[in-house]
């Protein structure tokens, strides 16, 4: 050992929000005492809401690295209900809501107001659940991608429609039980291979800048923000939130279950630019996917009551798209 | 509500206006948990305390969290054999924290920096103690008396301070310089010492001297013998008589092939300490099996690489010249050791005895009410003994006899005195709950492996008396001191401040951690979740 390496451990390295043996630039936004909070205290999210977490962490981000210049745009959603009950708002930034399907045209519209205006250092970030992502916005959001309008589009994705009572989405999960996809019949639970991967789909638009990101890992939810507010054109910014109310899930595990869901591999953290990967987050230590789906009663039914797997053959087929994750990704390469 | 006309745009309101406190029917509330090292430690150390120092480079204000238990930490990051270490939660992620080395960093660069021993307080009603033995206990008794206010005078039989840490304490484990240094500046406190001066009744000498209280602390000094048939012409001596004439002018001579009898500390060093003197052979014979062996495994372990040689489930029955007559063992159910009547003969040129220690207590004789029972002095658990002001420790009272248990017993009894001389009883203060690993939440902690200690080549270690285990350096020390868990103690790594959905984690600035705001946290437990260090914890809304 070089004498001089030791010096670079500092205890909890970068997993903690802050660390004191650190200087106060390598720290994370949300460490923070003068963060924005631009979601602040009293909205009406439920226990341990991962959304409510997520929301503050990326627009507290955006708002240090665009020294305050932003304005957000809000698909309808959990996230736009439980901040803005008339004539209350959690929020302390400029924010919009207007329909569930059009924020992606909304934020295009902000963002050419303020060109025309010659405002253009304000920047413009939209955001919405997976409904108003990947379904209901779908078309719209299509469409800022591809003319390249300069948004940083977020989906915290929570895997279902949480706000009207846990109705499956695109992005619901194989197995998973919703209001609509019951835990009944020989294969209970949302039907395999359906859904869409939207941060593949964004890809696939040769965006500039796809990332992915979990709040389980703050620094490099808030790097990902940082490098995509260097960019300008279209962005997209997919954020895993589990949501203890959908998922029938602890309140107080949902940091612990996002990273479950990326050491397992069943949610894959990496960035892209036009359309290729560009770095992985690897996995630290590597999880089988019943430590994540026992956490979780919309899978309850996979296991017996003493918590041990009661359908294998189903728990197989998922780790199996854990481990097609993790040889796409290389997740397990150092 | 508002006094508008129905239907008119409200002004825009906060949420803040909406206090989801009254959401919780659970509460989280920080705590301090008591770390396994502190838990382990016999000196009663706050180690995580000064490791917490350590991690960002405050060396002096650690050491000063150091010496307010234990004044000794140069020779105690030598001598100590680490409960500390044994008990640290790091050794379930990847290996213990090497405190040990840290501590003696801390107290190398004490030496090196002249850092000085906290000033004594003045006390309102100042006393005399007397300490018998100025050996760790007697130090430790005397340094925290000082502390105190209190004036306590040490006596000791031997030419020089440090009981078994200068007689019984092989150089090469603890150079004499170290010693001297660290003892001279407790005793510069304002501490009176007279050494060559043997206490025999201490009830005459409390009361020639005017003593208002006293700490017997004279250390396990006499070798246990046992009758072994030696022709006239063998060479038999007992280890503690081996090591302490070490310290003589003249090395004793033992011949080449030394038998060494026992398995403790003590059987190890006296090894070791042959073959430094020349012996080509030295072996090490024990009635047991090396899994029941009372000799602390490092020691063992550094033993064996110089060479020492281990014979198992064996008694000596006799030693005639030149030679010892071994007995094979083997262990009955109960696990003891019985006779198989099968006999060898080995070369030997010497004996040494190593079979325990025990405490020469004639001095209590003329102390009716003071018991002793099997050779240990009956205290209660304030050290004290069955007469009122006379404290016991060390190797009187505990069969875990070590440095570091005679430092904390000196420190207790200090403390005891202290209350009893105020006419108090002192008492145990309340221990935090222990932070069991289980409390941890490991994801967060980088890691990092130990840092191993430079050793001197084994050649040297063999033939000379030098220091075998080097420290380490700042660097070095720096990365061991933050690979500490900091268990159940915050270190102010602002995870519950960052992952509060509901913004309800308050930071109060270095040094001040951090608060709950109750009239927002909805009680999800996600602070305690991701608390790496297991200090904050969920109880039940009341009312």
């Amino acid at each position: 050992m070089s004498p001089a390496e030791p010096v670079k451990f500092y205890q909890v390295g970068s997993f903690a929000a802050g660390n004191r043996l650190v200087p106060a630039e390598l720290r994370t936004v949300q460490a923070d005492a003068a963060r924005t909070n631009s979601l602040t205290s009293g909205h009406r999210a439920c226990q341990g809401c991962g959304e409510a977490l997520g929301a503050r962490y990326v627009l507290d981000a955006a708002m240090r690295a665009t020294d305050g210049k932003l304005i957000a745009v809000n698909a309808t959603g959990c996230l736009e209900v439980f901040t803005t009950p008339y004539p209350e708002t959690s929020w302390r930034i400029p924010w919009m809501h207007s329909l569930f399907g059009n924020a992606p045209a909304v934020a295009t519209g902000v963002a050419a107001a303020l060109e025309a205006r010659g405002r253009s250092e304000v920047r413009v970030v939209a955001q919405a659940g997976d409904g108003g992502t990947v379904d209901i916005g779908f078309g719209a959001l299509s469409g800022m991608f591809e003319r390249d309008d300069d948004v940083l589009f977020v989906c915290y994705d929570n895997q279902a429609y949480m706000n009207t009572g846990v109705q499956r989405s695109g992005a619901t999960p194989p197995a998973a039980r919703t209001a609509t996809t019951e835990a009944l019949g020989p294969e209970p639970g949302n039907p395999f291979g359906q859904g869409k991967n939207m941060p593949a789909l964004a890809m696939a638009h040769g965006l500039g800048y796809v990332a992915t990101a979990t709040v389980a890992e703050l620094h490099d939810l808030e790097a990902k923000v940082v490098r995509a507010m260097e960019l300008r054109g279209a962005r997209y910014l997919h954020v895993f939130v589990p949501c203890p109310l959908g998922w029938a899930s602890e309140p107080a595990d949902t940091i612990r279950i996002a990273r479950l869901a990326k050491e397992s591999g069943l949610f894959p953290v990496f960035e892209a630019e036009r359309g290729e990967v560009t770095r992985v987050s690897p996995i630290r230590h590597r999880v089988p996917v019943e430590d994540y789906l026992g956490l979780q009663g919309r899978y309850r039914h996979l296991f017996g009551a003493d918590g041990s797997v009661a359908r294998p053959d189903i728990v197989g087929r998922i780790q199996a798209l854990a481990d097609a994750n993790i040889a796409r990704y290389g997740l397990l390469e150092p | 509500m508002t006094e508008r006309p129905f239907g008119i745009t409200l002004e825009v309101g906060s949420s803040l206006a909406n206090k989801t406190g009254s959401w919780r029917v659970e509460r989280p509330v920080y705590v301090d948990r008591l770390p396994p090292c502190n838990d382990a430690c016999p000196a009663g150390e706050n180690i995580q305390g000064w490791l917490y120092q350590a991690e960002e480079g405050a060396y002096e204000a650690a050491w000063r969290t150091l010496v307010a238990d234990n004044p000794l930490p140069a020779i105690m990051g030598r001598v100590c054999y680490r409960p500390c270490e044994t008990a640290c939660n790091r050794a379930k992620l990847d290996e213990a924290v090497g405190i040990n080395a840290v501590e003696r960093f801390l107290g190398d660069e004490a030496m090196a920096a002249g850092w000085e021993l906290p000033a004594p307080a003045t006390h309102p009603d100042s006393r005399r103690v007397l300490v018998v033995g100025a050996g760790p206990a007697g130090l430790s008794a005397a340094y925290h008396l000082r502390r105190l206010g209190h004036h306590p005078t040490l006596l000791d039989a031997s030419p020089h301070p440090g009981g078994m840490m200068r007689y019984g304490i092989p150089r090469y484990r603890l150079p004499r310089e170290i010693l001297d240094f660290e003892v001279d500046r407790l005793l510069a406190l304002g501490i009176d010492l007279e050494c060559n001066h043997r206490v025999d009744d201490l009830a005459a000498t409390m009361a020639e001297g005017g003593f208002d209280a006293a700490v017997l602390a004279v250390g396990a000094q006499v070798g246990r013998r046992a009758y072994i048939p030696a022709g006239d012409s063998a060479k038999v001596l007992d280890a503690v008589s081996l090591l302490h004439s070490m310290e003589g002018e003249e090395p004793p001579r033992l011949g080449r092939r030394v038998i060494v009898y026992g398995g403790g500390d003590t059987a190890m060093d006296a090894a070791r300490t042959a073959k430094r003197l020349g012996a080509t052979e030295a072996l090490v014979v024990y009635r047991r099996t090396p899994e029941r062996m009372p000799a602390h495994p490092s020691e063992v372990e550094e033993a064996v690489e110089e060479g020492v040689q281990m014979r198992w489930l064996s008694t000596i029955s006799a030693l005639e010249e030149g030679k010892l007559v071994v007995e094979h063992m083997e262990l009955d159910d109960t696990g003891f050791p019985q006779p198989t009547g099968a006999f060898e003969e080995v070369p030997a040129d010497a004996l040494v005895l190593a079979l325990g220690q025990d405490c020469d207590l004639s001095l209590l004789s003329t102390l009716p009410d003071v018991t002793v029972a099997e050779g240990v002095v009956g205290v209660g658990d304030d050290l004290m003994t069955g007469h009122p002001g006379l404290f016991a420790t060390g190797d009187a009272v505990s069969d875990e006899r070590t440095v570091t248990t005679a430092i904390g017993h000196g420190k207790l009894a200090a403390r005891a005195a202290d209350a009893w001389l105020g006419g108090r009883r002192w008492q145990h203060p309340p221990r935090h709950r222990l932070a069991d690993f289980e409390h941890l939440n490991p994801w967060y902690y980088a890691d990092a492996p130990k840092t191993l200690r430079p050793r001197l080549e084994l050649a040297r270690r063999i033939s000379t008396f030098d220091e075998v285990e080097g420290g380490l350096d700042e660097a070095h020390a720096l990365f061991e001191a933050r690979r500490c868990l900091s268990c159940g103690n915050c270190f102010e790594c602002d995870n519950c401040f960052g992952v509060c959905p509901d913004n309800a984690v308050l930071k109060l600035g270095p040094g001040r951690r951090y608060r709950f705001d109750y009239d927002f946290c909805k009680g999800c437990g996600i602070c305690v979740n991701e608390c790496p260090c297991g200090a904050i914890v969920m109880e039940p809304e009341v009312g």
